[in-house]
């Protein structure tokens, strides 16, 4: 099993760089996988992630895009609450990378 | 999550045979399945101790299950009608996917231990025999490849269509698929959903209670916009429809903007329906892993919801394999079904419910409110070749069409070789849609988007619509790599939801 090391602590992932365990999530360990797809964090970034794991806390499930877009339109303005917004933040999709760096499980399916 | 590395290949005006580059895919294939995924499914963990004879062995029980697959495999005269038929091959370039190649993976092995020749060869000891008849031992460079290339095949069924013997590659592929993880050696992508479905109930993993958020969102939606309560039901008792669609419609766009269609057409025509949180999924991967077992428990799973709702009626949303299992497999996987309505047929496609409503004048339709858009419609694979739909013949490509010309003044078809029987895949069906075979996906939907742009440059065509989640998902994903906007996707009921100004809507 593949490992990074964030603040002098191995965390493991999986094939795909999604942590294997939740609660190996910090801040920290966000910023660098964020840094594997070479993009830095900023507020706008932290504001998606902290949803995304709220979210996921009361569900267990990342959010579908349209109940994340709403959201964000409802916190931020209704000219962010849409995807063309999220894809900017987050280029390879924010149901998938924005998941990763918040470390939740990859959604599946046909999505 | 590295930087995948994708080559798009060039486009012309129609799809020409690239010059061959052997062994140009040649890989490791997708993430294979670790033992927590193969586990539900019933299948080893790993590879098995003499997996070798296990394989060879299975390759017997499939052969002596379905008399099918040892006509493919006996049958084949190698007349090349369908070498350049396969959407991989003409993105690709690599010869191991023209479909009689890929058939002889299995072919090979096939003749070694189960044709007279190959196992007197083979006794004796005699490699240029097995040379000869083209036969090769069950070994690792044979499962590599089988592992690599037959999850290259999108099981699209377009070769077959050429065959001249109706020789099915996509069967061929199921068998192999099916072969690897009776051995221990799944695709991680396919195996991890179905143990979803079996969990949850859906290949999201979505549970019950995030669903019902989910639909409750959509409903307040739909009334900010029309100021019309059109409901969403969940698990609710005595619908009379039940409605079985793939739960990206749930998740992603533009899918759920095709279910909210569903929703206003149902509201619309008075019929009482409900989603079921057990089984809230309409696709089923058991078929692209080519298990009989799978592929039914998870049909059983409809027929036991459809049982404890009390419904009168099966309706399938837009999702293409979902339909293939349904329309030609769901009553004897799961069947019989006569405790249904009898009037209907089992199961009914949502686009033949909105077809026969728009021809009994009961939808009141504005399709000036789709003049931003000029439409065409992508054929899937599995409705298209692997199903049909009302009761003439054609009426998979009839219906849908229909339904796109009811909602919107604006419509131009793809070149007629790449549409209905013989439309090309969107490149990421059949239990490819895995961002590990990006790479594949990008250049396999090369002829749909070579077509694509023919039309948008003759007609104007701004939009492409399609009945299939993972269509949708797939070229959202693909469309910006040949320069398209992502959002040229759009689902049928999503423009059907455009259109449709629901009793007591405010007008704009």
């Amino acid at each position: 099993m593949a490992t990074i090391s964030v603040g002098g602590k191995d965390i493991e992932v999986d094939e795909e760089g999604y942590l294997v365990n939740l609660g190996d999530w910090t801040e920290e360990a966000a910023s660098f996988l964020a840094g594997q797809d070479e993009l830095e964090l900023t507020d706008s970034h932290w504001e998606i992630i902290n949803f995304l794991r709220e979210y996921y806390d009361e569900y267990q499930i990342a959010p579908a895009v349209r109940v994340l877009t709403k959201a964000v339109g409802k916190r931020m303005g209704k000219d962010k609450g849409n995807s063309k917004y999220l894809y900017e933040l987050f280029p390879y999709g924010p149901g998938k990378q924005a998941c990763r760096f918040a470390g939740l499980p990859k959604p599946t399916g046909c999505i | 999550m590295a930087k995948a590395d994708i080559k798009v290949p060039e486009m012309h005006e129609y799809p020409v045979l690239p010059i061959l580059q052997a062994d140009a895919m040649k890989g490791s294939g997708p993430y294979i399945a670790k033992a927590g995924f193969q586990d539900p499914l019933g299948y080893p963990g790993e590879l098995v101790d003499n997996w070798e004879d296990k394989a060879v062995e299975k390759m017997g029980d499939l052969l002596s299950r379905f008399r099918s697959l040892r006509v493919y495999l006996d049958s084949c005269v190698r007349c090349g009608a369908c070498t350049d038929k396969c959407h991989y091959l003409l993105g690709t370039s690599d010869p191991k996917n023209m479909p009689v190649a890929r058939q002889d993976l299995l072919r090979q092995v096939y003749r070694r231990y189960y044709t007279l020749p190959g196992k007197l060869f083979g006794k004796m000891g005699w490699q240029w025999g097995l040379d000869l008849i083209g036969a090769k031992e069950m070994n690792k460079d044979v499962l590599d490849d089988w592992y690599n290339y037959y999850h290259q095949c999108s099981q699209c069924r377009r070769c077959s269509v050429f065959c001249p013997y109706g020789i099915d590659t996509a069967d061929i592929s199921m068998a192999a698929r099916e072969i690897m993880d009776s051995i221990g050696q799944g695709q991680k992508y396919c195996n991890e959903i179905i143990g979803k479905v079996y969990k949850i109930g859906n290949n999201l993993g979505l549970p019950e209670r995030a669903l019902r958020d989910t639909l409750e969102g959509l409903e307040e939606d739909i009334e900010d916009e029309t100021g019309v309560k059109v409901r969403l039901p969940l698990d609710e008792k005595g619908a009379e429809v039940l409605l079985i669609t793939p739960s990206a419609d749930f998740f992603a766009e533009p899918h759920v903007d095709g279910l909210m269609g569903y929703a206003k057409v149902f509201h619309e025509a008075g019929i009482s329906w409900t989603i079921s949180s057990y089984a809230s999924e309409g696709a089923n991967f058991g078929m692209f892993i080519g298990s009989y077992e799978n592929m039914r428990q998870i049909s059983l799973r409809i027929r036991k919801a459809a049982l404890d709702l009390g419904v009168k009626r099966i309706v399938f949303g837009e999702c293409g394999h979902a339909w293939r299992v349904a329309y030609s497999f769901l009553n004897t996987l799961a069947g019989p079904f006569d405790f249904l309505d009898p009037h209907y047929p089992v199961p009914q496609h949502i686009c033949e419910i909105t077809s026969g409503l728009v021809k009994e004048g009961k939808l009141n339709l504005d399709k000036s409110r789709n003049d931003d858009m000029v439409l065409t419609f992508h054929d899937s694979c599995n409705v298209a070749r692997a199903s049909r739909m009302g009761n003439v013949p054609g009426g998979q490509f009839i219906i849908p069409r229909e339904v796109i010309k009811a909602v919107c003044n604006n419509f131009h078809d793809m070149e007629a070789n790449t549409i209905h029987d013989e439309t090309f895949c969107c490149g990421g069906g059949g239990g490819l849609l895995t961002d590990d075979l990006m790479d594949l996906r990008v250049k396999g939907a090369l002829p749909r988007m070579q077509a694509l742009k023919n039309v948008v440059e003759e007609h104007g065509v701004t939009h492409m619509a399609a009945i299939c989640a993972i269509c949708k998902s797939q070229f959202t994903k693909v469309l910006p790599y040949y320069g398209f906007n992502m959002d040229k996707i759009v689902s049928v009921h999503q423009l059907v939801s455009n259109a449709l100004i629901l009793t007591g809507q405010e007008e704009d």
